[in-house]
């Protein structure tokens, strides 16, 4: 089944006249920034899933709200579909633009309105990236705690689309534990205020149900995030293990001993062996798992679960443990992992980024499936785990010049994210399902509770023109996917049963 | 009673619809089709601790509480999965034994409190600003929608990001989206060391502290203020708390002082008078309205007692950029604070969508869904 929106089972678009919209849209927005030349709309054909690409009709690049609201207006009259766009770093395809709709892009809108060290909060346009608020929140010893790996570059506005996490989500949360309020565009072109400067709001918690609905309810105009104080002090430790159940029974021991790390991370071998000839991060590229574990807060306290993380560390069977002497040294043993992606990628000439989670319990189950499938396959995967709180991020290794490989990728992949819900797990921790997991949907909901979504989207896009296609599968996709699915007669995962 | 196969036919040709686990779900789907071919609404209940919050609801009760226990735990995962019948105290007492809690401190309001209740009014205790709220801690439900599907969204996951966010949303809707039958909670490990302190000092004063001190990271996780007195909880390592406590030389305080504040228990709120919760940005001045306060949270959450109009009372609070609720029944038509048209509209698109005859407690919120 193709990647790309697929009308058959994706649902009709709408035609949409270009010279006309275009028309209109500059007649009302004259100092609007508007690409519409084929050459013009090729570096926005892809998101940070580039091997899926479509060209968008138009795409629109707003300086200011009010721009984005005529814009709403104009498409909503048109019944043009709208793509929102942040930064383009998103790994799912939520961003892919279709052809017969206008890619709206936020990129523009990129000032920070307040830091406000008081109340503890910083008030931003979508197109700020996740990290200038913390370093703008540095002055006032503050942060902004979600980081995703790609917090240099990815923006806010794509961090509430995609409810995005990062290294430090066990102790600090996701992106939804740290926004107060929004204001978005509907569909109709309305301004609306979700959320508030309080800490709740009356009525429903449509601020959560917004929180990584991508871009599929509304269009996010200004967020408004909680900023915390920064830790007094952190540490890390690095314990290598010569067997990754042992590693992964050390995590569950870890937080059995009370402790919350700030950040907790697993790197299997061919992850740790990558990422130390890229970055030289002194990992030790003989152990099977290395873990790193970050203790952040009072440096007294620090200290205190340091020695009891050590003590932990030692029981659980480590051969060797590292505390960072210093902080060039934290930020190093930290830099391998944050760039693993990447050092994986000068491996192998294409890689493909997995998103499951799964119950820490399973983590041996799982890995030991993970490399029957590789097998099975023909491909490499490396594991890098967000450990604390159960998010694999498996890495599989291709080589997209070779015909068919892609797909066997693709393939492996949709395995190991079925594999993840069979063990109680999700398809998508952080990355969002997109257009890339629109078919593992299926295999996480069933069709009524696919119809709730639908019903959900319905009471605030009730024609689907924001991103459609992406997210919720339609039924008959799903059908199509579940016909895919039977070989000889049998369901896949035949015992399973919802968790 | 047969369990299986439910009513909710295998219409995915990939994986089965969900089956009620137990008779006393069975029973409460059963009733809830009932309701549906009658066309009567249902008006959902727990342990009746909190329905005094929102509008009376004049329908027939369908009562959770049989359906009770917890359906797995494993604390080195910090998940927990409760049906909602569960009483919050057996709930948290089983925690307590494994040395973890509920980080937020829910409210009790009387010994027959149930985890769907606590799920359903979303309400928060002491340690909010710090932790976060209940909706932070809820990671999947099993719902009985107004379509009468007995469906789950969420699990039992730490991060999950696909389709949208149902259970959060559930979470404060007052069982207007929907009867919930089973949570999976976020759970974390008990401090492991506290101090509670109460220094005198003038309002204005203690603002100015909880200020500076939300910008530094100390050990403090709840904070509250009347009678010129500020009430702390010290909580963390135990030499960081010590240092803390040392710094501020305050008077040792009773530690169920907490208690009695999140359970409405203080004389404040045993005494006579009409009182309101008001939702107000932290850094907020006290409020200019007659009256006695009590300030929680840090300063965040603001009850007050007045007799001032709804009207008088919404728009200062208002202006301030929060929200107030009434906790006195009868003074109000309007107990929650009244949303913007265009707010509203949504509000009654959503309840349309998810619950269409309008089965799940009508009127419990606003007259208007």
């Amino acid at each position: 089944m193709n990647i790309l929106h697929d009308e058959r089972i994706d649902g009709k678009l709408p035609r949409v006249n270009r010279s006309v919209l275009l028309q209109e849209l500059t007649a009302h927005l004259p100092g609007l920034h508007l690409l519409h030349k084929d050459e013009d709309l090729a570096p926005y054909e892809c998101d940070g899933l580039s091997a899926y690409r479509t060209k968008p009709l138009l795409v629109v690049l707003p300086e200011t709200v009010d721009q984005v609201q005529t814009i709403m207006k104009i498409c909503h009259d048109f019944g043009a579909p709208v793509v929102a766009r942040g930064a383009g770093t998103g790994l799912s395809g939520g961003a892919l633009p279709i052809e017969q709709g206008v890619l709206l892009v936020l990129a523009k809108l990129n000032k920070i309105l307040e830091i406000n060290p008081e109340g503890r909060f910083a008030r931003v346009q979508p197109g700020v990236r996740n990290l200038a608020i913390s370093e703008a929140s540095a002055p006032y010893g503050l942060y902004y705690a979600p980081d995703p790996s790609s917090q240099i570059a990815c923006s806010i506005g794509g961090n509430v689309a995609e409810n995005a996490g990062g290294v430090h989500c066990l102790k600090y949360g996701l992106t939804v534990h740290n926004l107060l309020k929004i204001n978005i565009i509907t569909v109709e072109g309305e301004f609306l205020t979700l959320g508030s400067d309080a800490l709740d709001s009356a009525g429903f918690d449509l601020l959560a149900l917004f929180t990584g609905s991508e871009g599929m309810l509304g269009i996010v105009v200004e967020v408004t995030v909680k900023l915390l104080p920064k830790p007094n002090v952190a540490k890390v430790l690095m314990a290598s293990f010569d067997d990754i159940g042992k590693a992964g029974q050390a995590v569950g021991n870890i937080i059995a001993a009370g402790i919350i790390p700030g950040g907790l991370e697993m790197m299997d071998n061919l992850a740790i062996k990558a990422a130390e000839d890229f970055i030289h991060a002194g990992y030790p590229i003989d152990a099977q798992a290395i873990l790193l574990c970050e203790l952040d807060g009072v440096e007294s306290d620090v200290e205190e679960d340091c020695q009891i993380v050590r003590s932990v560390l030692e029981n659980s069977g480590a051969t060797a443990i590292q505390m960072a002497k210093d902080e060039a040294e934290r930020q190093r043993f930290w830099a391998g992992r944050k760039n693993a992606f990447p050092a994986v990628g000068r491996i192998s000439p294409d890689y493909y980024c997995m998103d499951g989670t799964i119950p820490r319990r399973e983590l041996s189950n799982v890995l030991t499936g993970i490399q029957t499938l590789s097998e099975e396959y023909g491909l490499a995967v490396a594991n890098v785990f967000h450990a604390g709180d159960g998010n694999m991020h498996p890495l599989i290794l291709f080589d997209a010049n070779q015909p068919g490989e892609l797909e066997k990728a693709e393939a492996l992949g949709g395995k190991i994210l079925e594999l993840c819900v069979k063990v109680g797990g999700s398809i998508t921790g952080e990355h969002g399902v997109g257009r890339e997991k629109i078919n593992q949907m299926c295999s996480q909901f069933n069709n009524d509770e696919i119809e709730v979504f639908h019903a959900v989207k319905a009471a605030f896009d009730p024609k689907t023109l924001l991103n459609p296609g992406k997210n919720i599968p339609t039924l008959h996709r799903c059908a199509e996917f579940g016909k895919m699915h039977i070989h000889n007669g049998e369901l896949p995962f035949p015992e399973l049963e919802r968790f | 009673m047969t369990l299986a196969p439910s009513h909710t036919a295998h219409d995915s040709p990939y994986r089965p619809g969900d089956r009620p686990t137990t008779t006393s779900e069975a029973l409460l789907l059963e009733q809830v089709h009932q309701a549906m071919a009658e066309k009567k609404p249902l008006s959902i209940q727990g342990g009746n601790t909190k329905s005094f919050l929102g509008r009376p609801v004049e329908a027939p009760v369908i009562c959770t509480k049989s359906h009770s226990g917890i359906v797995s735990y494993d604390p080195t995962e910090l998940v927990v999965t409760v049906r909602a019948g569960t009483l919050l105290s057996e709930l948290e007492t089983i925690l307590d034994e494994k040395g973890q809690m509920l980080a937020f401190e829910p409210p009790h309001f009387g010994e027959q409190a149930t985890v769907g209740g606590m799920v359903a009014t979303g309400l928060a205790g002491p340690r909010r600003p710090w932790s976060g709220s209940v909706r932070d801690f809820v990671l999947g439900t099993k719902v009985i929608t107004g379509q009468g599907k007995l469906l789950r969204f969420g699990g039992e996951v730490m991060k999950n990001v696909a389709g949208y966010d149902v259970s959060r949303l559930m979470v404060g809707s007052y069982g207007c989206l929907g009867l919930i039958t089973e949570v999976s909670m976020k759970v974390l490990p008990k401090p492991k060391h506290q101090q509670h302190l109460s220094l005198k000092l003038p309002q204005r004063d203690a603002l100015a502290y909880l200020e500076k001190w939300g910008q530094a990271s100390l050990p403090l996780t709840a904070a509250c203020f009347f009678n010129d007195t500020l009430y702390l909880r010290l909580e963390g390592g135990d030499s960081s708390v010590k240092t803390f406590a040392n710094q501020l030389n305050g008077s040792e305080i009773d530690p169920n002082f907490w208690v009695s504040l999140k359970e409405q228990q203080l004389p404040f709120f045993k005494d006579s008078g009409l009182l309101w919760r008001c939702s107000v940005p932290s850094q907020s001045p006290v409020l200019d309205l007659p009256g006695e306060q009590i300030l929680d949270w840090g300063g965040a959450q603001r009850w007050l007692k007045t007799s001032q109009s709804p009207e008088a009372i919404r728009t200062a609070v208002a202006k301030l950029g929060g929200h107030a609720t009434s906790f006195t029944p009868g003074i109000t038509t309007t107990p929650f604070h009244p949303l913007p048209n265009l707010l509203m509209r949504y509000h009654q698109r959503l309840k349309a969508k998810l619950d269409p005859s309008q089965l799940f407690n009508p009127g419990r919120m606003y007259s208007d869904y």
